[in-house]
């Protein structure tokens, strides 16, 4: 945006950076000083030498079978997970965009969806999913709902966005031969945009595939309830396990998106 | 299938009285996009509207089709006065007309099967529209509506893999499987090729014929609008230059009409007309 | 249709035969079967029982649980504790993408071929080009961990507290910082940098006159958005004791104090909400 030479950039605008940059130097300098970090521990030879023998403990990473089957079971485990938060959000997300695409912004009902998907939105699926073991209890469930509410909030906002900017003229031509409003999403509007709505679905589940093999971490089942266990228990060699497995995890969804994505486009 | 014709008027009877329409945001001095238009069309008559590019055609197919409320004027549907009704009255009205807008209204990926049968939304549930998206409700009327105009074979490809002049056609064929009594089509042949464009009309016409619907067309080709047109309306400038049977128009009429704009396809030769000066008939 | 109706349609009819079947639907069929298959064994791994939600016994304790939410905790003490908790919570965010600058500046000029000077005369010498994969390698690699994993690791090295959250972040967020700033420097217009290099400057100098110029909007841009995203992962990183509103949050819904959860929540959103208010404030107002 900015070009090599501007001539006449206006005074009051380089003020204004330089307030900035001075202001958040001394956000920056509150910051360190306010927490008191362990530096002298972290960066002392006896720190180091700390890190570097827990690091060994590393390795070899385990695999008695026994336990590579429970590992399985829990990637097993996160993957649902992952996939069937992601699916019930857009069931959510496209059941509640409904009051988005009425004619004229729809109104009172579409300000209540949009400032609930706002909500959803904005609290993370580790606090959503501490604040839902209390009624869905410990294990997966809870991650689930927890993924499935944050991630409604997500793509209902995506998923408004690419109604309100799809091409008018076929949704226009419905309710003008007086067709209602889920019906002309139906027929007119979801046609134009399903790849686009489809990959945000695919982009979400990538993003929640990582989101849930922590979730765990605070109780709601899968790799990161072990992780947690075996890390509790000092088992390192289990640890670098799980953590092996969760990058696969990671690796095959990403994978499996990529492929869907590339069909798609095909 | 032999059969009687659908009885005749089961058309809409369209009135526009002193429609005016102003541009959006537009202060005193500009034309209004539609000027004082006075319209009535009788259940199952069929006239064509000619004019100049920017005339106001599409303005006024929309004005009927109840798109926009005029700023003055009124439009009545059957009788009713469309904007001064409940809106429940309104939507009954809009689903019993059809308006085929100028570049076809077709989601691209939407195959052409659902996209004719989206035509018949207005008199489907919820249930049956949700269902008719697994499998279509009535591939055999589909069938049909394209048939009439050709396309009977591309009844399950892809709309983004016809050409312009077939997509054309597959919006007209959303007309026939409409529960529609007024159909206003907006410059129906303009990508399709003279020869088609002729078969294209004549089918358009024959099939409002039979069925008794009101038909409004408008028409960039004059000279196919006086050979299959009972009555003819010339806009101009957002107002009605003339409104008459193609007989009692002489040319000077004609002249005036596109005064300033390309010569239109005339078939009388007009030695005198000066070189086309492109006007900004708006 | 009339008979004379079709014969006279064929002009221009592409002809009329029986009624056809929709080809789509034996591929629709399968995708539906192919789901369902996958559906079933999914809601078994997950456990997933809503309607135990909806018991006698379930309904009872989580209508208990919401009810404490009302009314929210307000008393002066508590709400003094909030304060504190949540500029711990910006103060390790703000430390921890200061750290991530230190890491990520120096890993993206590593992998940013812009600057490379072998690729002036044609294709980069091989020495160079293992460098900048490396540094593009150990990028992802530090994206890839989750940041909860680095906290959790680093309690254990370092103990409860904010320095584990601020090294989380230092690390995670470094590599996401690294490879957007590699990718910015890459886009921007190369050409007054290699211009510069042709003509013997070092490469700081290239940087600084050649390309910062026209990538600093975006590189200020994007660094104020990921300090908002910080700001939200320090609150999640609370949950496993690196400090801030979020391990005061675990604390209260460890001992199901309904009314402070509520009022922390409030606080949070309402964090959140001006972080991304001042944000887009500043991506607008400052470039």
């Amino acid at each position: 945006m900015t070009s090599a030479l501007q001539p006449g950039r206006s005074a009051p605008r380089r003020a204004g950076q330089a307030v900035f940059i001075v202001a958040a130097l001394v956000l920056v300098l509150a910051s360190f000083a306010s927490l008191d970090l362990q530096w002298t521990g972290l960066f002392s030879s006896a720190g180091l030498a700390a890190m570097g023998r827990f690091g060994a403990e590393f390795f070899p990473p385990a695999r008695e079978p026994h336990f590579l089957h429970a590992l399985a079971g829990a990637a097993g485990e996160t993957l649902a997970m992952s996939a069937l938060g992601t699916l019930l959000a857009a069931a959510a997300a496209a059941l509640l965009c409904v009051p988005l695409a009425r004619v004229g912004g729809g109104g009172a009902a579409a300000r209540v969806v949009r400032w609930l998907f706002n909500l959803l939105r904005a609290i993370p699926e580790l606090v959503w999913a501490s604040l839902l073991l209390v009624s869905a209890g410990l294990g997966p469930m809870a991650g689930t709902l927890a993924l499935a509410l944050h991630t409604s909030g997500v793509l209902g906002r995506l998923f408004g966005e690419a109604i309100e900017n799809a091409p008018p003229g076929p949704a226009l031509a419905l309710r003008l031969q007086g067709v209602g409003t889920v019906q002309v999403l139906l027929y007119a509007t979801v046609p134009q945009i399903s790849p686009q709505l489809l990959s945000y679905v695919l982009y979400r589940w990538e993003n929640n595939i990582r989101a849930a093999t922590v979730l765990g971490v605070v109780g709601a089942g899968g790799l990161g309830q072990m992780l947690a266990f075996h890390l509790a228990l000092f088992q390192m060699g289990r640890t670098a396990s799980v953590l092996a497995a969760m990058l696969v995890l990671v690796l095959i969804v990403d994978l499996a998106s990529y492929l869907a994505r590339r069909a798609m486009t095909r | 299938m032999a059969g009687p014709v659908a009885p005749l008027a089961a058309g809409m009877r369209l009135d526009l009285e002193a429609v005016t329409l102003r541009r959006p945001g537009a202060s005193g001095g500009r034309r209004p996009i539609l000027d004082g238009v006075t319209l009535r069309v009788a259940p199952g008559e069929q006239l064509a509207i000619v004019g100049p590019s920017g005339c106001g055609k599409s303005s006024l197919l929309l004005a009927a089709a109840l798109a926009q409320r005029p700023d003055a004027g009124s439009v009545r549907l059957d009788g009713s006065e469309a904007w001064a009704a409940a809106p429940r009255r309104r939507q009954q009205l809009r689903r019993a007309l059809f308006l085929a807008p100028q570049a076809p209204p077709l989601p691209p990926r939407q195959r052409v099967v659902t996209a004719v049968l989206a035509g018949r939304l207005p008199m489907l549930g919820l249930w049956r529209s949700l269902s008719s998206l697994i499998y279509p409700d009535d591939i055999a009327g589909a069938q049909q509506a394209l048939a009439a105009f050709g396309l009977g074979e591309r009844l399950f490809d892809r709309v983004d893999r016809l050409s312009g002049g077939e997509r054309q056609r597959v919006g007209l064929a959303r007309a026939l499987v409409a529960p529609a009594r007024l159909w206003l089509i907006d410059e129906p042949l303009a990508a399709l090729d003279p020869v088609r464009a002729v078969a294209v009309l004549d089918e358009l016409c024959a099939q409002a014929r039979q069925r008794g619907i009101t038909l409004v067309v408008s028409l960039h080709q004059a000279e196919l609008a006086q050979a299959r047109f009972g009555r003819i309306v010339g806009l101009r400038d957002g107002a009605i230059a003339f409104d008459a049977a193609p007989a009692a128009l002489h040319e000077g009429q004609w002249r005036d009409l596109y005064a300033g704009d390309e010569p239109p396809a005339m078939p009388a030769p007009a030695p005198a007309l000066p070189p086309p000066i492109p006007a900004m008939c708006r | 249709m009339t008979l004379p109706r079709a014969v006279a349609g064929v002009r221009a009819a592409g002809g009329v035969g029986a009624a056809r079947r929709d080809p789509a639907w034996r591929g629709r069929l399968l995708w539906l079967a192919l789901a369902a298959l996958l559906l079933w064994p999914a809601l078994r791994a997950a456990e997933f029982t809503p309607w135990t939600l909806l018991d006698a016994r379930s309904l009872r304790v989580s209508a208990g649980y919401l009810a404490s939410f009302v009314p929210p905790d307000l008393r002066a003490p508590f709400l003094a504790e909030v304060a504190q908790a949540t500029w711990r919570t910006v103060a390790i965010a703000t430390s921890g993408i200061s750290l991530a600058l230190l890491l990520a500046v120096p890993l993206a000029l590593l992998a940013c071929a812009s600057l490379s000077i072998s690729r002036l005369g044609g294709r980069m010498a091989p020495l160079p080009f293992v460098l900048r994969q490396a540094a593009r390698g150990t990028m992802a690699l530090l994206r890839t961990v989750p940041e909860l994993v680095w906290a959790l690791l680093f309690v254990r090295v370092v103990g409860l507290g904010p320095t584990a959250g601020v090294l989380a972040i230092a690390l995670t967020y470094g590599g996401m910082l690294g490879k957007v700033y590699a990718e910015i420097l890459e886009s921007a217009d190369g050409q007054a940098a290699r211009v510069l290099l042709i003509n013997g400057a070092t490469r700081l100098q290239a940087l600084a006159y050649g390309l910062l110029p026209a990538a600093r909007a975006e590189l200020g841009s994007y660094t104020v958005y990921r300090w908002e995203c910080a700001i939200r992962s320090s609150v999640v990183l609370g949950f496993v004791g690196a400090g801030g509103l979020g391990q005061r949050m675990d604390e209260s819904i460890k001992a199901l104090a309904g009314g402070e959860m509520a009022t922390m929540l409030m606080v949070f959103v309402a964090l959140v909400a001006a972080a991304d208010r001042l944000s887009a404030w500043l991506r607008r107002e400052l470039p």
